[in-house]
């Protein structure tokens, strides 16, 4: 009988953080300028240059430390990890090892079958980006951009606690939403402002002891992470049921050849020879700093929806979506404040807003309108000012520009002409040039009636209230 | 007067009367420079007609009302591991042989609001390390005083520069005593300040938790006014100290009456040359005979100070020149098959014996396995040490031993031990590692001619104490005979 095999994955996780400036020196972290324009002595590690801290990177790190239940490090220390690569200008990244600034916390993750499972972290730790090396494969030499070198990140390290790839998505869906909504980041694995290292090992079902692992990288996609630890479960359980070893070993993902392949053994693993950073002093917080963090901490996600059950009553489903991102979340309370109606602006959020987002692949990180236009869309809607065909209009005008919709309604004549003077003459023209559909709605076919009201919509360029020109067409056919 | 025989603080004072100028002054330095400097070696680099360019300016911002700092229209050396923008900076080393900085470390900028005007760069032992200025890439420096000795290092060009008036005052750079170690081979004074007095941006770093700027000069109150000058909070250091006691020259006072001097007689026994040890003991008798206190106590821990420095030092050395590797600047090997052999070529070319030594040294108490074992211990000794010191400090005001057991070597005599070598630094490295300031001021003349140079201690930011130590006795002293009235002949 075949046995059966349990999978154990932990996660090391890095978090770009979304500070103005560099980690240890005053560049921007920008993305996008042209290769070393983002640098200065420091962050190129020139002879003499000297690394200074930047706080916000001790806060960021601290505030993610607090909303994962971590204990703060009072007093952690930068170490210097050696190894020699161009796109490490100082040939030591300044990273955390032995004081890091958070440990023992967890996060408690929901399960499809609705049981919560808390992810223990092992730590978190503050260190600096590297340079990005580009290859010239025609002049067959290599380039090194260090605007990225000395972007602040935190690397976050679970334990092995999770046992399959769905554990590990609601993990990172976890952190990551807890991250963007203290601003902390944007979180976007495409665009590397969140990366995850995966280690998966696996063992007989009962077992006690931890099989050998291994570290599979380079995985830029919630739908690459799924597919590398299914390949990487199915490759060390082929390999044992073979008869074989696994081997710890760090492996690289390709997520088109859906394969990965080794990248170094244990064997070859560099001594870093990490060592306390001489030219940092240690970063000591203390009670006021901390409180400080911890006041200005947000209402995260759970808190939220408990919230919006009681103030705003309504569907679940809704608060659900609504709350998977702070940015959504804010625009819902504060366009909810000024029109007062909960439901209106959720409907906005939830389907035009989503069906946008979707299809200029964006997240909703990436939404630029403010709560007031859109609250104003909503009384426009209310007041019965614009249909809602013109509506879905002005919102995608919202949405693509944040334009005022009163003025844009106003300047672009698209208020609703509920005037049924204004309509009728319209409507009887459309009788008149439509026999057939007259007759076939007289001789019962209903429908007909649709045709009609679509006629008139047309010839009123989609002014016309809908509601009015359906009852006035009835009254006309009717007679 | 001989223009070449004032102090920076005299020159400074004449050439804002007017009696002499910044031209002036540095005419006299380039004519020192071009009669001496063959057989010296003190520069590096060395530009006759920038440097003259630099007084004629200096001169003419003076005169406009434009520059009236402390030290303005001064010449002075700089050491050639401290950054100097536009200027090569070699730290001695084939590997930095084309390194032209983008920016002056805090320390030389600091000196070019006061006023002083940059000659050139001094030779030092490749990346300070080392003992005798022989280490260096270019060339030894030989000792104004006898040029068959070394000068001592690693500011030793600075330290001969400075003693062979080929300049008014230098900076030089102090991990272990090579300030205070080459001014007392040279006769002249020099010191370390407490460290975060003196900012480190710019200083090419071998032992950054040990590194530390200070003044080679020509007396006691040069040193007070560089010092004044040099010191200051730097927000590009984070190890740098905001204080607001650093007008050193209010030490300047002859007055030691009541002073609590402390003599350690573990800097006095075996090792320690007998001449060395007369002349610093006819030193503390001058306070004395001043009205200071004098006793002897026993400093613990002394033996333990050179592994623990060693092992230290040779850590954070390791890690600091790993960022010499051929990409960025500097030597590059010339033939190579890939990343891999690039790296290897270039540094096994680019560096020197002793720097190796030390890069494997660290290398080794770094690594996985004998990290806790050497590296973490040398830290709890480091702590040890310092509490060594706290618990003398709290009883004595300032503690006098000798800068080294012996005046200078031959050439040559040195590097072929380089254990003997390290043994050297016994009465120097203990203040490194706890932080501590020292001046090493002249005291002596030995046997054979060469300079003896007398210690002075004081605690965390009490550089005042031995200021006014080193004041009241150079007052007393008189006039060091100097090595440029050999030099003149």
């Amino acid at each position: 009988m075949a046995k059966t095999y349990e999978t154990v994955i932990g996660l090391e996780v890095h978090v770009e953080l979304a500070t103005k400036t560099k980690i240890f020196c005053g560049c921007s972290t920008a993305f996008g300028g042209a290769p070393n324009t983002h640098t200065c002595p420091v962050c190129t590690g020139m002879p003499g240059s000297l690394p200074v801290l930047n706080k916000q990177v001790v806060e960021y790190a601290a505030a993610v430390g607090l909303a994962t239940n971590c204990t703060i490090t009072r007093d952690c220390k930068f170490d210097r990890k050696n190894y020699f690569y161009p796109d490490n200008p100082q040939n030591y990244q300044i990273s955390q090892l032995y004081l890091p600034i958070c440990r023992d916390g967890h996060v408690d993750i929901e399960l499809p079958d609705g049981t919560v499972k808390a992810v223990r972290i092992h730590e978190i730790h503050m260190e600096e980006d590297a340079g990005k090396l580009v290859h010239d494969d025609w002049d067959d030499v290599s380039y090194v951009d260090f605007n990225r070198s000395g972007v602040p990140l935190i690397e976050i390290v679970s334990e092995p606690d999770m046992r399959s790839a769905q554990e590990v998505i609601a993990y990172l869906e976890k952190l990551r939403l807890i991250i963007q909504y203290l601003g902390a980041s944007d979180c976007k694995l495409q665009e590397g402002s969140m990366r995850a290292d995966v280690n998966l090992s696996v063992r007989e079902a009962g077992s006690e002891t931890f099989g050998t692992r291994t570290e599979t990288k380079n995985l830029n996609s919630f739908a690459a992470i799924e597919r590398a630890i299914e390949a990487e479960k199915n490759r060390q359980i082929d390999l044992l049921e073979s008869g074989d070893k696994v081997i710890q070993e760090t492996r690289r993902w390709d997520d088109n050849k859906e394969y990965s392949y080794a990248m170094r053994s244990k064997e070859d693993a560099q001594d870093y020879r990490y060592f306390p950073d001489p030219d940092l002093v240690p970063v000591h917080i203390s009670e006021e700093w901390l409180d400080e963090i911890r006041s200005r901490q947000p209402e995260f996600k759970t808190e939220k929806m408990k919230r919006y059950r009681e103030e705003f009553g309504i569907p679940d489903y809704d608060i659900n979506i609504i709350t998977d991102s702070k940015k959504t979340a804010d625009i819902f309370e504060e366009a909810t404040a000024l029109c007062g109606k909960p439901k209106k602006v959720s409907n906005w959020l939830m389907v035009e807003t989503m069906r946008l987002l979707k299809e200029n692949g964006m997240d909703a990180e990436d939404i630029s309108f403010s709560a007031a236009n859109l609250a104003k869309l909503v009384n426009l809607t209310e007041s019965g000012a614009v249909n809602s065909s013109v509506a879905k209009e002005v919102f995608e005008k919202i949405f693509a520009e944040d334009i005022d919709p009163d003025k844009y309604v106003e300047e672009n004549g698209l208020k609703q002409v509920n005037d049924e003077d204004a309509l009728r003459q319209t409507v009887e023209e459309i009788v008149a040039a439509n026999p057939q559909s007259v007759a076939d709605y007289k001789a019962g076919k209903e429908k007909a009636i649709g045709f009609l009201v679509g006629q008139t919509m047309k010839a009123m360029k989609g002014k016309a209230n809908p509601e009015i020109v359906n009852k006035m067409l009835k009254e006309i056919l009717s007679k | 007067m001989d223009l070449l025989d004032m102090t920076a603080a005299e020159l400074a004072a004449g050439i804002k009367s007017g009696s002499t100028s910044a031209v002036e002054a540095m005419e006299a330095v380039i004519a020192r420079i071009k009669k001496s400097e063959a057989e010296l070696n003190c520069y590096v680099t060395f530009d006759e007609e920038s440097a003259r360019a630099a007084a004629a300016k200096a001169q003419s911002d003076i005169e406009a009302g434009r520059l009236s700092g402390p030290l303005a229209g001064v010449p002075v050396a700089i050491k050639d591991n401290m950054c100097t923008k536009g200027v090569l900076t070699t730290c001695s080393s084939r590997i930095l042989n084309n390194f032209v900085p983008a920016f002056s470390a805090e320390a030389v900028r600091n000196l070019e609001k006061a006023g002083a005007v940059m000659i050139g760069k001094t030779n030092m032992d490749e990346f300070a390390m080392g003992s005798t200025t022989e280490t260096s890439a270019y060339g030894v420096t030989r000792n104004p005083w006898n040029t068959e000795h070394v000068p001592g290092g690693s500011s030793g060009g600075s330290a001969a520069a400075v003693a062979a008036k080929e300049c008014f005052f230098a900076l030089g750079s102090d991990t272990g005593g090579s300030i205070r170690q080459p001014a007392s081979y040279c006769g002249v004074v020099g010191m370390k300040p407490t460290y975060g007095t003196v900012s480190r941006y710019g200083l090419i770093a071998y032992g950054s938790s040990l590194d530390q700027i200070g003044p080679l000069c020509k007396d006691v109150t040069d040193c007070a006014v560089i010092m004044e000058a040099i010191a200051s909070h730097d927000s590009k250091d984070s190890t740098s100290m905001n204080r607001s006691d650093t007008d050193f020259t209010s030490a300047l006072n002859d007055d030691v009456k009541g002073m609590k001097i402390g003599i350690p007689a573990t800097y006095f026994g075996d090792g320690l040359d007998g001449e060395v040890k007369n002349a610093v003991m006819k030193a503390v008798g001058v306070l004395k005979d001043k009205g200071a206190l004098v006793e002897e106590f026993e400093l613990g821990l002394v033996d333990y100070a050179i592994p623990a420095y060693y092992t230290i030092a040779a850590a954070e050395a390791s890690s600091n020149l790993e960022r010499f590797d051929g990409v960025k600047y500097g030597y590059r090997a010339p033939d190579y098959e890939g990343l891999h052999d690039m790296y290897k070529k270039t540094r096994s070319e680019g560096f020197g014996a002793e720097v190796k030594r030390r890069i494997m040294l660290g290398s080794f108490v770094l690594s996985s396995g004998y990290y806790d074992a050497y590296y973490l211990k040398a830290l709890r000794v480091k702590a040890l040490i310092k509490k060594a010191f706290d618990d003398a400090f709290a009883k004595y005001d300032v503690i006098i031993g000798p800068v080294a057991p012996t005046t200078a070597p031959r050439l040559g005599e040195s590097l072929s031990d380089p254990i003997k070598m390290y043994l050297g630094d016994i009465y120097t490295i203990s203040l490194n590692l706890a932080g501590l300031p020292g001046i090493s001021v002249p005291c002596g003349i030995d046997s054979r001619g060469l300079p003896v140079g007398m210690q002075i201690i004081g605690d965390c930011f009490k550089e005042k104490n031995i200021i006014r130590a080193a004041y009241a006795y150079e007052k007393a002293r008189g006039r060091f005979p100097d090595a440029g009235e050999r030099m003149a002949d």
